[in-house]
């Protein structure tokens, strides 16, 4: 594909700046070629080309839809210490590229299924932030009904299976929707993710053997932010190389804060798993936050690390310097679509607050598929009894 | 539940404090130092204790190096050295199979399972492995046995510690507020269904010490459940020195007649408080710590039935299948003549434990 670039360069300067900067948002599909940041290492097949494939549109939105995701994030933060979000909150700031690199590379009919650091995947697979803020305070709104928190989103309609507390316990699962994929021959993948602390764990090696056994369209990506909650990775892994942990699975690791290496990864590894069977992503990541809010996330680390990685290698900033250097748009406009976002969140969260919390008799529901007819008996046998509906 | 966390202030009187609790002292030194102490301090007091007092004891699992999440494994590391006390990788299954190993070979091992939520990949191991171990091989070998060696000259009851090696599994139990699905979970049930193993469960500060103590002192394997909600919550007076206290034994905790209320752990500090509130209304409330749920004390629970005729249990576990189903049984077998009412259990709801907010407070509003 020809390096093409932005020749309406004029058109730009010649209109009024809104007017153009909109219409390159929602018609302008010029393709542009972007070269990764660095090369793929590849275990056991041959690296995807560090060209990748995109258009000013994919470009715009991604700053657009990774800052929403940075900006929900933060919010989340100052809702957890305000105590309207209690309980669990993990939050994914800097590892936004891998969420949407990869949507850019997949439909709605892959399935992704996370641990429990899952609320911009869920906002990548077209939950919206109402559903999000809503759910994260526990209001019948939410995407769960309230009902699961912070760690467990999710999206029947977009294939995200979620959102799982229990370290390690998704993947097994992911596995078994690659199996019920190939099985109806979709021509679907699952994309199931895992970090550098579960890549420990026994069943992901089960779920492995059976996967290449199988042949099943399973895609494992490891998002290795280097932290196990405050276990560094070269402390509770003999190899740290995630994506050679497959053996005789294939693996590849990517700079996964660069969006569009994720994408070319993403794309590759959906190509593999279709024809060959499973495959391991490495996405080489960072979180800026602690583990969760009750961690300052930085007994284990040095501030300087931190602000080194955002320094160097934030995603945002790296697609903002493209957009920038493809003049696609200017900073100012850059600028005032983070104010839109911006109040795109506060709105977003004034109108989760108004919501209700969910009905007390909610607690009795969905333990079993409705019309069961199980009693559920409360503390006073006589009084608090439900027919679990 | 989580409406009654709000019921008590920062520092509760722990039940039994007052009467104070019977304690086995199995050193000569009869120091009467005491301190006051928290849950988590309490139970790193005995964890240094164990280390000190027997070199082949290790103390593993998830980030027990700093402290651990809770903070009960604070300075074990600075003191004993990283070859004693160290973190393992993310994998229940593994840490409990290696410290079975470990305690096979004749050490003590006390694994840390971080959530007692996290504890079932580890099931298997518990159940198939250490319950079995010694039945299996006939008594070749165990993850919990007492070597005798007898031309050893016999010197101390330092050295009869010696002997007794073991697993000892700890994990923090039930609810805490905002916990959810998966940092509340009372799982005592499970594994009160297995013998083979022992399940103790303190009630607080001076109890976990001591029951801790004997725990890992016991020869056979041990699931120590913690009570997180009472780590910095409950604060009593613990003594200093290395003391432990007796397993399978019960202890009546608070005298009276009309009814025997049954509980462990975090519960009894509820428990109290309704017996406080019973008594108002003329009602004397006799009050059991079963401390070791397996084997249980089944002798003083139904001398005090049989004294009072009445018998409430009362846990955080869902009560279908939970451990109170097991004590109701039991008493009604040998106390059917003497009871005046059916055995009542105020326990836990048949759900998943739901994300706390605000819909449990009014649904479960005691």
């Amino acid at each position: 594909m020809a390096l093409s670039r932005l020749s309406s360069r004029s058109n730009i300067i010649s209109r009024p700046l809104s007017a153009a900067f909109r219409r390159s948002i929602s018609t302008d599909t010029t393709p542009i070629t972007i070269e990764t940041s660095l090369p793929f290492t590849a275990h056991l097949c041959d690296p995807p080309s560090r060209s990748v494939e995109s258009s000013t549109q994919e470009l715009l939105s991604f700053f657009r839809t990774m800052a929403l995701m940075r900006r929900m994030e933060i919010a989340a933060d100052s809702l957890y210490k305000a105590k309207l979000i209690r309980g669990f909150c993990h939050l994914y700031d800097g590892q936004e590229a891998v969420a949407i690199g990869m949507e850019a590379a997949i439909t709605k009919k892959d399935a992704i299924i996370t641990a429990y650091r899952d609320h911009c995947i869920f906002l990548g697979r077209g939950g919206s932030l109402y559903e999000v803020f809503a759910e994260l305070m526990g209001r019948q709104d939410g995407c769960s009904r309230g009902k699961g928190g912070s760690m467990h989103f999710y999206k029947k309609d977009s294939s995200f299976y979620g959102g799982h507390g229990i370290v390690g316990a998704q993947v097994p699962l992911g596995c078994g929707i690659a199996f019920a994929q190939k099985y109806s021959k979709e021509e679907a993948v699952t994309f199931a993710m895992y970090g550098d602390g579960a890549a420990n764990q026994g069943q992901l090696f089960e779920a492995l053997n059976i996967s290449a056994l199988w042949d099943l369209p399973s895609i494992l990506v490891c998002e290795n932010n280097h932290y196990g909650m405050g276990t560094a990775e070269w402390r509770a892994a003999k190899s740290p190389s995630y994506y050679k942990r497959g053996d005789y699975v294939p693996g590849l690791k990517v700079d996964g804060m660069d969006a569009f290496a994720v994408k070319q990864a993403c794309k590759f590894a959906k190509e593999h798993a279709l024809k060959n069977g499973p495959i391991i992503l490495e996405m080489d990541t960072y979180r800026y936050h602690g583990h969760s809010m009750s961690d300052p996330g930085s007994t284990y680390r040095t501030r300087d690390e931190i602000s080194g990685v955002r320094q160097e290698r934030d995603p945002i900033e790296r697609i903002k310097k493209l957009v920038l250097s493809h003049d696609l748009a200017t900073e100012k406009e850059l600028k005032d679509m983070e104010k839109e976002i911006r109040k795109e969140v506060d709105d977003a969260i004034a109108k989760a607050k108004d919501c209700p919390m969910p009905e007390p008799s909610e607690l009795f529901t969905n333990v079993y598929v409705k019309g069961f007819g199980t009693e559920s008996f409360g503390a006073d046998r006589k009084e608090v009894k439900a027919a679990l509906p | 539940m989580a409406s009654l966390l709000g019921r008590f202030c920062r520092k509760l009187v722990v039940p039994g404090s007052a009467h104070g609790s019977r304690m086995v002292s199995t050193t000569a030194c009869d120091s009467e130092a005491v301190k006051s102490l928290n849950l988590y301090s309490a139970i790193n007091q005995a964890l240094h204790i164990a280390l000190e007092t027997d070199p082949r004891s290790y103390v593993f699992g998830e980030d027990v190096g700093f402290g651990g999440v809770f903070r009960c494994t604070t300075g074990l590391a600075e003191r004993f050295g990283k070859n004693r006390v160290f973190n393992t990788p993310l994998c229940e299954q593994g840490i409990v199979g290696f410290g079975i190993g470990l305690a096979a070979m004749g050490n003590r091992a006390v694994v840390e399972i971080q959530f007692a939520d996290y504890i079932y990949p580890a099931f298997d191991q518990i159940v198939n492995e250490a319950a079995k171990f010694r039945y299996r091989s006939g008594n070749q070998f165990n993850c919990g046995g007492i070597n005798l060696v007898f031309n050893l000259p016999s010197k101390s009851l330092l050295l009869i510690r010696l002997l007794f090696i073991g697993l000892t599994i700890r994990a923090p139990y039930g609810a805490v507020g905002h916990g959810g699905h998966y940092h509340s979970q009372s799982p005592e049930a499970f594994f009160c269904h297995v013998p083979g193993i022992k399940v103790v469960i303190p009630r607080s500060p001076r109890e976990a010490k001591g029951l801790l103590l004997s725990s890992i002192r016991d020869p056979n394997p041990v699931v120590f459940f913690e009570p997180k909600w009472l780590y910095r919550q409950a604060v009593e007076e613990v003594p200093e020195h290395d003391y432990m206290i007796p397993l399978s034994q019960a202890e009546v905790i608070r005298e009276g007649n009309d009814i025997t209320l049954v509980g462990w752990g975090a519960q009894l500090t509820v428990m109290e408080q309704a017996c406080l509130d019973a008594e108002k209304e003329g009602i004397s409330c006799e009050l059991i710590d079963l401390k070791t749920l397996l084997p249980w004390d089944k002798e003083t629970v139904e001398a005090s039935v049989k004294k009072t005729g009445r018998l409430l249990i009362s846990h955080e576990a869902p009560v279908t299948g939970g451990f109170g189903a097991e004590i109701s049984a039991t008493i009604l077998e040998r106390c059917f003549l003497k009871l005046e009412a059916p055995v009542s259990r105020v326990c836990g709801l048949d759900t998943p434990f739901p994300l706390i907010l605000d819909a449990i407070k009014s649904t479960v509003n005691y």
